[in-house]
């Protein structure tokens, strides 16, 4: 196996009601989906990796560094949410600029990646639109191109998909699918939809009351029906 | 009695309301415009007198906002950030204080801090300095200025900072914005949006404030127009001069409501939750040392006139105080004034607002309907455009022909008082009884519950707590009045400011003191029942 992109060992995090404990492995590379019902801890587990909640226990590895102490920015993460990844009252190209240097301080070159980063996802010439001027879908590519200019190695997307109408989705899947096999980066996508499981990913964590219950293959995956959560999910009778 | 005979009624009572402000209003108003037809209509305009008190009402008004805003900035960016600061419920609770205090007892505490004897003086002599700073005067009118509305800024301001979507920080974080980008890029935009909106609304304030200016002002060369009014009538007996300033006062907020209606965008009202957002930033270093400076200023600022006022009424002899028959007189008279005003204040109000909606309720309202609702909607602001003091120069000058103006002080009061909480009351019951009517108004009908079945268990179980709300408001500010009063008092009638303010002007300080801390504690119980104190626990992480 090659070295992993990401390592959690005996991470806890405690809730007032709850404590959420994730154990695993994932190799560089990989495109993984994170499924599990609401409340089953898929954004605690996205908050850990990406800095926003410090764990009580464990250790997480990045590319075999441990992040213990690590600030947001200072880790090798790009994150985008379901919304909001846009500054609204910034326009497009200010917002791709922002993954370049935080205080928009842009030379020529990097004004060239940001026109290049926004062809990539299809939004050539959307540099000086504002982002209530486009719909959902270009807006969560815009924060696609941003996360592209950025070249972190692991890329956590946290359900880009659920403000999309089913004709954007397989847009959006097919893009991130091309674009994760051009950058080869490694990808950890927060879903609910099982179409989104089986058409994109290399391998699935799936979770369940704040364990990792499964973390499969997805043909292994697609298989299984020894656990009533994943069946419910994948709608196996 | 049928819905539609109950309906009938409603429209008329609330005609009948409609009719009686814009009656009481309008005479005030007519009465001051009729007599200016006596004098030389240009000649009072251009007195330099007059010149100079408007010119000083808009400095002092300036001033005074820029101050508010520009300190304001900072304390809400630092409450904003720093969630983990010790007591910062409580910051946020000393912050909405200065609202519900009376501006009197307010510059009570404020004279204690910043006056000839007060902790500033004593330091500054303590360091060597000989000169004392003066809280008379321009100085004096903008620290008060920023103590009553700043913190009212800062909770506007806070409380846009807070609907900044969660992502944003994260992705702030992310990306690794510092301090300065997230100030330039994040906050400052929101911030700026927000600026016409709460700038013009303590302008207004600033520009029509009168105790304040009252008390600290020094002379006419700090005087404002309403102080001026007030000195034309009370001392110069100079009804052309008081009736001139009158005018232009109202000019000066017709001019000022309309700037605000078409460039300003009312505040949001969105409180603030007192739950701080999860942020990233200004945890530590020099963000975290300039954040919690500013926290301390203002907590500082804020805080010690209050700590004043409780510190030196505590000193006073408060059980004498309190079996003084002046005292019980200025007391009952208070309550009596307040709670007649906050029942009429609160009553009418519901009352406009339902026949508002029963106006508009066809599909295709008639025009007198539309006319009439737009009407009630528009008397909100009309209130405004005549300050208290003005609408009392106009019924002192009306009633002035029918003997001692003593005997109608009462009622006039109350029905001044009345007016002046009514946008406040409005801004309460308005969208709490829109959302009761949509709710429940079809089912009732439906059902055929109406009339007095219908207030005794569909509306008052619903509407008790804003109804409560308003009213304990509208209270508050009743009772802290002393525009309209001072116009009016008489020996047969002191309120408890009144008596504030006599004994602070015959030097009883200690009685002064006394009184101030009562009256205070009054007021700042009633507006924290009247602005829904409550706040939601924050939820967190355990261990």
């Amino acid at each position: 196996m090659s070295a992993a992109a990401l390592t959690l060992e005996g991470v806890e995090v405690r809730f007032d009601t709850a404590t959420l404990r994730f154990d695993c492995t994932v190799p560089a590379g990989r495109l993984v989906a994170v499924a599990g019902a609401s409340g089953s801890g898929k954004s605690t587990l996205f908050n850990v990796v990406a800095g926003f909640e410090p764990p009580e226990l464990g250790e997480v590895r990045i590319l075999g560094e441990d992040m213990a102490g690590r600030l947001p920015a200072e880790r090798p993460v790009s994150v985008i949410f379901q919304e909001n990844n846009l500054f609204a009252h910034l326009d497009v190209a200010t917002n791709v600029g922002l993954g370049i240097s935080p205080s928009l301080r842009l030379g020529s070159s990097d004004r060239r990646a940001i026109d290049e980063a926004l062809a990539r996802v299809g939004l050539a010439g959307f540099g000086k639109r504002l982002p209530p001027t486009l719909s959902g879908g270009e807006r969560q590519r815009v924060a696609l191109a941003r996360a592209l200019v950025r070249h972190r190695p692991l890329l956590l997307l946290d359900e880009p998909f659920a403000a999309l109408d089913p004709g954007m989705r397989a847009e959006m899947r097919d893009l991130i699918g091309q674009l994760h096999r051009e950058e080869g980066n490694t990808i950890l996508m927060i879903t609910h939809h099982a179409d989104d499981v089986k058409l994109l990913a290399d391998s699935v964590i799936f979770l369940h009351q704040g364990r990792i219950v499964a973390h499969d293959d997805i043909a292994r995956f697609l298989e299984r029906r020894d656990l009533a959560a994943i069946n419910r999910f994948l709608g196996n009778d | 009695m049928s819905g539609a005979a109950e309906n009938r009624m409603t429209i008329a009572a609330g005609l009948f309301g409609l009719g009686g402000i814009l009656l009481f209003v309008g005479l005030a108003a007519a009465a001051l415009l009729a007599q200016s037809g006596g004098v030389g209509a240009a000649g009072p305009l251009f007195d330099a007198y007059i010149w100079r008190v408007t010119r000083f009402t808009l400095l002092q008004a300036s001033l005074s906002t820029l101050l508010s805003v520009v300190f304001a900035i900072p304390v809400a960016r630092a409450l904003a950030r720093q969630a983990s600061f010790p007591g910062r419920l409580w910051v946020l609770r000393l912050l909405a204080l200065p609202l519900g205090l009376p501006a009197l007892v307010g510059a009570l505490g404020l004279i204690e801090v910043w006056g000839r004897q007060g902790l500033l003086n004593t330091a500054l002599a303590a360091a060597g300095l000989s000169q004392p700073v003066s809280i008379y005067g321009l100085f004096g009118i903008l620290i008060a200025h920023v103590f009553f509305n700043m913190p009212l800024a800062a909770r506007l301001m806070l409380a846009g900072i807070e609907r900044i979507p969660a992502e944003y920080w994260r992705t702030a974080a992310n990306l690794g914005m510092g301090s300065s980008a997230i100030f330039r890029f994040i906050e400052w935009p929101v911030i700026r949006g927000l600026l016409p909106g709460i700038a013009g609304l303590v302008f207004m304030l600033c520009a029509t404030s009168f105790t304040l200016v009252l008390t600290l002002g020094g002379g006419p060369a700090a005087s404002t127009i309403e102080v001026a009014i007030y000195q034309a009538l009370r001392f110069d007996f100079d009804p052309p001069r008081a009736i001139a300033l009158s005018g232009l006062q109202i000019m000066l907020t017709a001019a000022l409501l309309l700037v605000l209606k078409f460039i300003a965008p009312p505040p949001r009202e969105g409180e603030t939750t007192g739950r701080a957002t999860r942020r990233f930033d200004g945890a530590a270093g020099l963000p975290r040392f300039v954040d919690r400076t500013w926290l301390i200023v203002a907590i500082a600022f804020v805080g010690l006139p209050f700590a004043a006022i409780a510190n030196s009424g505590a000193r006073a002899d408060l059980p004498r105080l309190v079996g003084e028959a002046a005292f019980h007189q200025a007391l009952a008279m208070s309550v009596a004034i307040a709670f007649l005003a906050a029942m009429i204040s609160v009553t009418v109000t519901a009352l406009l607002i339902r026949t508002q909606r029963l106006a508009l309720t066809p599909r295709r309202p008639g025009m007198a309907a539309g006319l009439f609702a737009g009407a009630i909607g528009a008397s909100t602001s009309f209130i405004l455009l005549v300050p208290p003091v003005v609408l009392g120069a106009g019924w002192f000058l009306l009633l002035r022909p029918l003997g001692d103006v003593a005997r109608f002080a009462p009622a006039v009061v109350v029905a001044i008082n009345a007016l002046m909480a009514l946008p406040f009351v409005h801004r309460v019951l308005a969208p709490a009884m829109s959302t009761h009517a949509t709710r429940t108004e079809r089912l009732a009908a439906s059902l055929g519950v109406s009339g007095f079945h219908r207030l005794r268990w569909i509306d008052w179980p619903a509407l008790r707590k804003p109804l409560l709300m308003a009213f304990s408001f509208a209270m508050a500010l009743s009772l802290g009045d002393l525009g309209a009063v001072a116009l009016f008092g008489s020996q047969d009638m002191v309120t408890l400011p009144l008596l504030l303010y006599s004994r602070m002007g015959s030097y009883r300080t200690a009685d002064a003191a006394g009184i101030a801390l009562l009256l205070g504690l009054i007021c700042l119980v009633l507006t924290v029942l009247g602005t829904g104190g409550e706040e939601k626990s924050p939820e967190g992480r355990g261990a």
